[in-house]
């Protein structure tokens, strides 16, 4: 087996909202693994959300929010206050429930990362658009059209111009938000499949309802529930034989 | 009679009397525009749009001219009296008030959209953020002779007299308001996760906000700045005290402008016929105007889901 290296380290981690009079994290300690799929899963409200997002710390878009512990990424504490959000956030991408293609064209919704990085130059962006819709397994169904609005794709294949944003700017880590629950089993097949093969090149972390899905695309599993995380280990052991009874009511469907 | 039966009844009852009602209602809003349109038409002719003020015809003058236009035949007094007689129009009025429109959009737009930006995207919901908003609620509903007086105690005494400047400063703020609440309601309309989005790929907020949020909202925005542009244009009271009247043609600024309105004001109540046949001309002028910009403004609406960009592309072809 090869060796492991923990990409992304949630150390003692604990998260309060605005406002909130008790934590919505309380000291997560999770290792990502690099190009792994690591899912999160357990019932709503547990917290997988609010772990995710503090990974790229989007978070701080709202005023007030409270992180305490650490997460270690590439030598240095994201959470410290001198972090570098914009920078952080090109090394981590994220993709969300529902689609969010912007109001523009194709082209313009891929090329938006690229330019936000200072990329001007007309052949090096329409070369790296094209790799990342290939990439993003939409080139075939879109390359006659890039002019046209984005809002005119499917919701499939909205989710999957947004992978291709996602990857465009070669970040190091991908965080999905429940990326299928809004689509059909056919997109989402083909997103699943899509996850699978950007492993070799990002690490993934992916929140799931789906307990099949889980299964089927990811290597590490960390179950969550009430803002605890209660276990985490290879996904095979944690859905055939897990250590925590909570583990195992809860991937037999007796609660959530 | 079965509680169904009654219940028809009472339905037809209902039916029949709010049809009623919305007949009436509709029956004064056709009767003021057909009045509008008859004598708006009747007083309207070419020489309305290429001449300036001029003083009122005396009733001889006025029964030549309308002899002359009649096409009949004419004396040698009277034609040597037609050839003297200066006959008014609303050119100066007409470009007056487009001058004084364009001002104030210019004024008006940039300052309500940026105040909007910051009380939506910034504020959020902070204490001083809905402050703005309830003031500019309250600033809405001022009657707009008060901000004509506001306007002239600010500008026109200061200045030392009446000015377009002053009327584009009051048409400006009176547009203000409504502006900003439409930037802030359609920038709250774009959807968080959109703005989230822009985020996660490294965008800085400004960027954020200008590049994807704008976008969102920009045919709500530009609605908004029609609306306010025709609300506006209908505007009498804030310009009595600010940009006055004239009955020359003048485009500079620092003098007082003439504007459909006030002309139209004047003219009417004037004793004179051939004045107020102007002002039905310039009320007419004045409503076509107001019509196009809230049809352009309305189908911008209903094309919501199209982009703005696709209208201008298709146009440039
Ligand atoms: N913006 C917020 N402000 C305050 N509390 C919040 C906020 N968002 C979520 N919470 C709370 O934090 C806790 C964790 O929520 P989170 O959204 O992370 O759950 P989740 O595991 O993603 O659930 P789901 O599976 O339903 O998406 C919940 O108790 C929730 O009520
Ligand atoms: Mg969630």
């Amino acid at each position: 087996m090869e060796k492991e290296i923990i990409d992304l380290e949630v150390k003692d981690f604990s998260f309060r909202y605005a406002g909130a009079s008790a934590d919505s994290l309380k000291k997560i300690n999770l290792p990502i693994i690099k190009n792994k799929v690591t899912a999160l899963i357990g019932p709503s409200g547990c917290g997988k959300t609010t772990l995710l997002r503090s990974l790229n710390r989007i978070h701080d878009l709202y005023p007030g929010n409270e992180y305490r512990g650490e997460v270690n990424f590439e030598g240095r504490n994201i959470l410290s206050a001198d972090e570098d959000l914009i920078h952080l956030r090109t090394r981590i991408g994220m993709i969300f429930q529902k689609p969010t293609a912007f109001p523009m064209s194709i082209y313009e919704n891929i090329a938006y990362g690229l330019k936000l990085q200072g990329i001007k130059d007309k052949t090096v962006l329409s070369g790296r658009i094209e790799k990342a819709l290939k990439g993003g397994a939409l080139w075939g169904e879109v390359k006659e059209r890039l002019n046209d609005e984005a809002d005119a794709l499917s919701g499939g294949q909205q989710q999957r111009l947004c992978i291709s944003r996602a990857i465009a700017v070669e970040p190091e880590i991908i965080l999905f938000d429940e990326p299928t629950s809004a689509l059909d089993p056919i997109s989402t097949e083909a997103i699943e499949k899509l996850i699978m093969e950007l492993k070799d090149e990002v690490t993934i972390v992916i929140v799931t309802h789906n307990m099949q899905q889980a299964q089927r695309i990811s290597d590490y599993t960390a179950f969550m529930y009430l803002g605890d995380l209660i276990e985490y280990g290879e996904t095979d052991k944690i859905f055939n034989n897990p250590d925590e009874e909570l583990t195992k009511q809860y991937i037999s469907g007796q609660f959530g | 009679m079965s509680a169904t039966d009654r219940r028809k009844v009472i339905n037809k009852i209902v039916l029949a009397t709010s049809t009623l009602f919305a007949v009436i209602g509709i029956f004064f809003l056709f009767w003021i525009l057909f009045v509008l349109l008859k004598n708006g038409f009747e007083a309207l002719n070419l020489s309305i749009f290429f001449n300036d003020g001029a003083p009122p015809l005396s009733v001889e003058e006025l029964e030549i001219l309308n002899k002359s236009r009649e096409g009949l035949e004419l004396s040698e007094f009277e034609q040597e009296e037609l050839s003297w007689i200066e006959i008014s129009g609303l050119r100066h009025a007409i470009i007056g008030q487009l001058m004084l429109a364009f001002g104030a959009t210019l004024v008006g737009v940039p300052i309500g959209i940026l105040a909007g930006t910051y009380v939506r995207e910034y504020g959020a919901d902070s204490k001083f953020a809905n402050l703005i908003r309830d003031l500019s609620d309250v600033m809405m509903s001022a009657p707009s002779i008060v901000i004509g007086t506001f306007v002239y105690a600010i500008v026109v005494s200061p200045t030392g007299g009446f000015s377009g400047y002053a009327g584009i400063v009051a048409l400006a703020i009176m547009m203000l308001p409504i502006i900003l609440r439409t930037t802030d309601d359609m920038l709250g309309l774009v959807s968080n996760t959109l703005r989230e989005a822009a985020i996660a790929l490294g965008a800085p907020k400004y960027k954020m906000i200008m590049q994807v949020v704008y976008r969102g909202a920009k045919v709500g925005i530009l609605t908004g700045i029609l609306l306010a542009v025709a609300r506006i244009a209908g505007e009498t009271a804030p310009l009595l005290f600010t940009s006055f009247n004239t009955n020359f043609f003048e485009t500079n600024l620092t003098e007082p402008i003439a504007s459909l309105t006030v002309t139209m004001f004047n003219y009417a109540t004037s004793p004179y016929e051939d004045w107020q046949q102007l002002g039905w001309a310039a009320a007419l002028i004045l409503a076509g105007f107001v019509l196009g910009l809230n049809i352009v403004g309305r189908v911008l609406l209903s094309m919501k889901h199209i982009s703005t960009k696709k209208i201008f592309k298709k146009r440039k072809r």
